[in-house]
Parts: C-alpha cells; sequence; structure tokens
C-alpha cells in the first residue's frame, strides 16, 4: 500500500531541489527518500551535480544555468513515476553493527531523565533502547553523524528547553523516538543517555565515514572500564556483520 | 619547497580554497572561501586557478615571512599590508623577495580579506579540498609558527590590479523563496525585506546572526518542521524570531525553518558585510536571480582582462624608497 502523500519537488535555493516524500518522519516516507536518491545517482540525468537524502525528502544541486529547473524537474518527475517509492527495498549493502556503550552515570549523565520522561524505570528504559535494532534514517547535521529509529512509542519524548552546552564526540543522545550518535563535541537539545567510542569520520582516511544510511545498529550496554579498554580503536570494538 | 612562516596571525584564520562538493550526503556542508569572488580576483592577478587554496583572514592579518621568492596578491576585504614597512596596494598582486616580511594589519572596509601565493597554499588534500572546515573538524586554524607549505608557481606575473569591486559595504541583498518560504505569511515576508538588520560581531564561517529593532519573524505552526537539507545562503529563523544566515561552514541540515535564501550572486557581498554593518533583502523571481547569475559569471569570467599595470606615481616612488631606508635600518637592529 503506498502512503497518502504525494511527492513534492520544491525548490532550496536556486541551485537546488528537494524531492520530498512527507511531512512529518515515517518509515515508508524515509525508505522512498533513500530508495529515491540511489535511483538519480544512477539515471545519471544531465546537470545534476549532487544529489543528498535527507530523512523523508531529496536534496538535488544543480548548474541552473546549465540546465533549467522545468528541465530538471521533469526528469525527476519522470525517476518520480518509475514505481511506489515508499515500497522500495532498503539500500544494498547495509550492515547490523553492535556498538559497546555505557548507558548512564558520569559518562551519560542524562539516562536518569530520560527515563522518566518516557515514563520508565533505569532497568526498563536500559532493557527498551539497549535491545532496539535502530536504522540509519540519515547521515546529517555534522560529518558522519547518524540519526537512527524508531525507538519504541515511549521515547517520543521532547527535546528539552535548555541546550547542553556540549556533549563529547560518541555521545548517544535521544528525542522524538529517535537516537542520534555524536560525531564531533556539539551543543544539544537532546539528551545524553550513553556513551560510545566511535570515530565516525576520520577525515584521512580512504573510508572517512563509519556509518551509512540503511545500517542497523544495536547500542549493546557494556561497563566504563570496558569502554575505557576500547580506547584507539577508531570502532570503539563495534562489532560489523553484513546483511543480505 | 617554498614556504611562508607565519609569525603572527589574527584568530581564525584559515586555508579555503572553492570547498568540497560531494559530501552532503555524509554531512558535510561544502565550507570553502566565504567570498568566492575575492578566490576568482587572486587567480586574475596571479594568472592561475581559482581552485587553488589562499589564507582567509578574518578582521585583521598578520605577519609572514617568505623562505623564496614568492608571488603573493591580496584580495577580498581591503586591509593595512607592507612588505618590509613599505605599504603595497591592496587588489593587487606583489612580488615578495626571499626573506622579506609582509605584514597585513586590520580590515578599513569589509570583513575577510584574503593572501593569494603563487602556486597556492600547498595543504593536504582531504575528502577532494585544502580548505580547513572548522565544524566539521577537517584541518584547522592557521597559528603563530605554522610554516604554509606553496605548490609550484608556473606563472611570473606581479604588479597587476584590480578595480575595487563595490560588494564590501553591506547594503541591498537579494533573496529568493525557498520551500519553507511560505511557512512565513505575506506580510511577515513583505516586513522582512522592509527591515533594516545589523550584522552581529559574532558572525563566522558559519553564519551570521542578524539585528534588528522590532518584532521577531515567526513561522506559522512554529518550530515543529522537519529537519530539512540547508543551502548556503539559507536565513534560518531561530525559535526567538532571530533570522541568521548561514554560510559556507553550515550543517547540511537544520530543522529551524528558513524564509528565503540569499541568490548565490550576491552571497561574497553578504559574507564581507563589516560588523554592524547594514543588511536589507530585497525578494527577487528566480529568473531574475539566473539573470543575476548569469551577469556574475561574465564578470568573474572577465577579470583576467579588468587587470592593469599598478602604476606608480613619482611622489609615491620617493614615499616608498624613505620607507625602504628605515626598513634597512631597522632590520640591522639586533632583536
Amino acid at each position: 500500500m503506498s502512503d497518502a502523500f504525494t511527492p513534492l519537488i520544491r525548490p532550496a535555493g536556486l541551485c537546488g531541489l528537494l524531492v520530498s516524500f512527507g511531512d512529518s518522519l515515517t518509515e515508508p516516507a524515509n525508505r522512498a527518500a533513500l530508495a529515491f536518491a540511489a535511483a538519480v545517482g544512477r539515471a545519471g540525468i544531465d546537470g545534476i551535480e549532487e544529489c543528498a537524502p535527507s530523512l523523508v525528502s531529496v536534496f538535488v544541486r544543480f548548474d541552473p544555468l546549465h540546465v533549467s529547473h522545468e528541465t530538471l524537474e521533469a526528469a525527476l518527475q519522470n525517476v518520480l513515476s518509475d514505481q511506489d517509492w515508499f515500497a522500495a527495498p532498503m539500500p544494498s549493502g547495509r550492515r547490523f553493527i553492535q556498538v559497546p556503550t555505557v548507558y548512564g552515570g558520569t559518562l551519560a549523565p542524562q539516562f536518569d531523565e530520560a527515563a522518566e520522561a518516557a515514563g520508565l524505570t533505569p532497568e526498563e528504559a536500559l532493557a527498551s533502547v539497549s535491545e532496539a535494532r535502530v536504522r540509519v534514517q540519515t547521515i546529517g547535521f555534522a560529518p558522519g553523524q547518524p540519526y537512527l529509529g524508531l525507538l519504541p512509542p515511549d521515547w517520543d519524548i521532547p527535546r528539552q528547553t535548555n541546550l547542553t552546552k556540549a556533549v563529547p564526540a560518541g555521545a548517544l543522545v535521544v528525542a522524538i523516538r529517535q537516537l542520534v550518535l555524536f560525531s564531533v563535541s556539539n551543543p544539544t537539545g537532546w539528551r545524553h543517555i550513553g556513551q560510545t567510542g566511535v570515530t565516525l569520520f576520520q577525515p584521512d582516511k580512504d573510508d572517512p565515514f563509519f556509518l551509512r544510511p540503511g545500517d542497523e545498529v544495536q547500542f549493546v550496554p557494556v561497563d566504563a572500564g570496558v569502554l575505557d579498554r576500547l580506547k584507539g580503536d577508531p570502532d570503539g570494538g563495534a562489532k560489523i556483520e553484513a546483511l543480505t | 619547497m617554498s614556504a611562508l612562516i607565519v609569525h603572527r596571525i589574527a584568530p581564525g584564520a584559515t586555508l579555503q580554497d572553492m570547498g568540497r562538493t560531494g559530501f552532503i550526503a555524509f554531512g558535510v556542508s561544502r565550507g570553502g572561501a566565504l567570498d568566492r569572488t575575492a578566490l576568482s580576483e587572486g587567480a586574475a592577478l596571479l594568472r592561475q586557478d581559482a581552485g587553488l587554496a589562499a589564507l582567509e583572514m578574518p578582521g585583521m592579518g598578520g605577519m609572514f615571512e617568505a623562505t623564496e621568492y614568492m608571488r603573493i596578491a591580496l584580495t577580498g576585504a581591503p586591509m593595512r599590508a607592507q612588505i618590509d614597512n613599505a605599504p603595497i596596494v591592496w587588489n593587487a598582486s606583489h612580488a615578495l623577495a626571499k626573506g622579506a616580511r609582509l605584514e597585513i594589519g586590520p580590515v578599513t572596509a569589509g570583513s575577510v580579506g584574503y593572501l593569494h601565493v603563487g602556486g597556492g597554499f600547498d595543504a593536504p588534500l582531504l575528502l577532494n579540498a585544502r580548505s580547513a572546515h572548522l565544524a566539521a573538524q577537517v584541518g584547522c586554524a592557521v597559528s603563530a609558527g605554522d610554516r604554509l607549505e606553496i605548490g609550484a608557481d608556473a606563472g611570473s606575473d606581479t604588479g597587476l590590479s584590480l578595480p575595487t569591486d563595490p560588494r564590501l559595504s553591506g547594503g541591498a541583498i537579494r533573496v529568493i523563496e525557498s520551500f519553507q518560504s511560505h511557512t512565513y505569511d505575506a506580510d511577515t515576508r513583505t516586513r522582512f525585506a522592509e527591515t533594516e538588520f545589523h550584522r552581529d560581531a559574532r558572525a563566522n564561517r558559519m553564519g551570521m546572526r542578524l539585528n534588528s529593532d522590532g518584532e521577531g519573524f515567526f513561522a506559522q505552526g512554529g518550530l515543529n518542521i522537519l529537519s530539512e537539507t540547508i543551502v548556503p545562503g539559507d536565513i534560518q529563523v531561530t525559535g526567538d524570531g532571530t533570522p541568521f544566515l548561514l554560510m559556507a561552514e553550515s550543517q547540511t541540515t537544520g530543522g529551524y525553518p528558513r524564509i528565503g535564501t540569499v541568490i548565490p550572486a550576491d552571497l561574497a557581498k553578504a559574507a564581507q558585510t563589516p560588523a554592524g554593518g547594514v543588511l536589507r533583502f530585497a525578494w527577487v523571481t528566480r529568473d531574475e536571480a539566473l539573470a543575476a547569475e548569469e551577469k556574475h559569471r561574465v564578470y568573474l569570467s572577465s577579470l583576467s582582462k579588468l587587470c592593469t599595470p599598478l602604476v606608480r606615481d613619482p611622489a609615491e616612488i620617493r614615499d616608498l624608497l624613505t620607507y625602504q631606508l628605515i626598513s634597512g635600518a631597522t632590520d640591522g637592529t639586533p632583536e
């Protein structure tokens, strides 16, 4: 069954178009965005300089003096009509990654507060988050930084009204049924519930980004001593297996 | 390999080129020089490629020493500059002798100045670009004591100058509607274009806060907007109604609504607005924006023809000689 939302093509600045598959985050809309971005990449449409999926949209950058908005829009519309994008399969080459994570304590001081906001005891919250197998819905905001979801409905908690001044790289934060794993230290309105040792972005490597959209991730509880021993491993002790 | 030794440098100075494309999907915005027109001007003055890296200096320059003979050009926001204590002209190319000291002071107009070298700065290539992207922790700011390596220089021209482009004092900036503009009602969009904004002094490579008197600018539906792709030039409005102009090093996505987007042809002008300077936004249609883009590219491609030899006023030359005599005496003094 296809989603009720009709995909929209709208301008994003003078040199961009945004193809949107929803106005809120849903699993089919996210799936559509990932699959459509890959299809646009394969289509080799003249004039497209870059194509990037976000949560439920695909951004297409082009040179409007080389190809007109109308021409490009028609070409994108053509790809849109190829199939039901909301029912598209996930990208190929996906992986299942288990990331050692310290929940709560001094390394992740907002765990209890987040559990309370979700209406769960700390034990229930730990089980709920650490057993969830979440998917990378998009990489964005900062280099290699994933948005992961969806968590169970209990976790539909708002962002804090005040920003946390900074969480460290590798911080796992939660809000609105999503997790974000921070690639660099940044301020955030999301609550800091876990700490990992993963380095998400290594600019001097041939393959500089640890995660890709579509990857599935589980944040496995470990104690602080284990995380400490994993220092020096850019993967933070993560176990990676291919998904078929 | 020749190099420029940094003896003193203003905070926030970085090596910049045209930035890195193709990594939005991985959360890395394009970055690159805030004033790309300045990169083209430097390239025209040194008769080389506009993609080579230059030193971007926000507000103030520094003190540099050449390890070998090299060619330099100075573009963007004019700053007081001297070679071995003799004043030199901005928006021009010059020869820098081995051991010569180049001193670049504070801006006298605009916001960001550029120092180009023949052959370009040879910073390591990371994700297909040499530019530092501080927000992504790619590369870092230049600091005192650094030795900036310089690529092989195939050119030989110096002593060229370009007329000063009128982009250095802020003023009228053209904007087009983007995919979230409709979340602001027509009255709010009109008021936005009638408001005089001042560039906040805390502007950086990620963006500049636009201060104004009176009421803020509020989207219908508040802040329940899904995180979406940001393009450079987007004007995002935070929860308290304050607009921020997002620049080269912005995040790749953002959840605050955007009222409009500065057209690419006016981005360098917006970036060069001096601290406290005025910006006024004018809505234009897509066709007007495309015409502006075409005109801008024609201007960029005409730069090398617009270069003229520096003409020296005989009175000035005497003046320069005096400066050089003084500098000679100074150099003889042990430090």
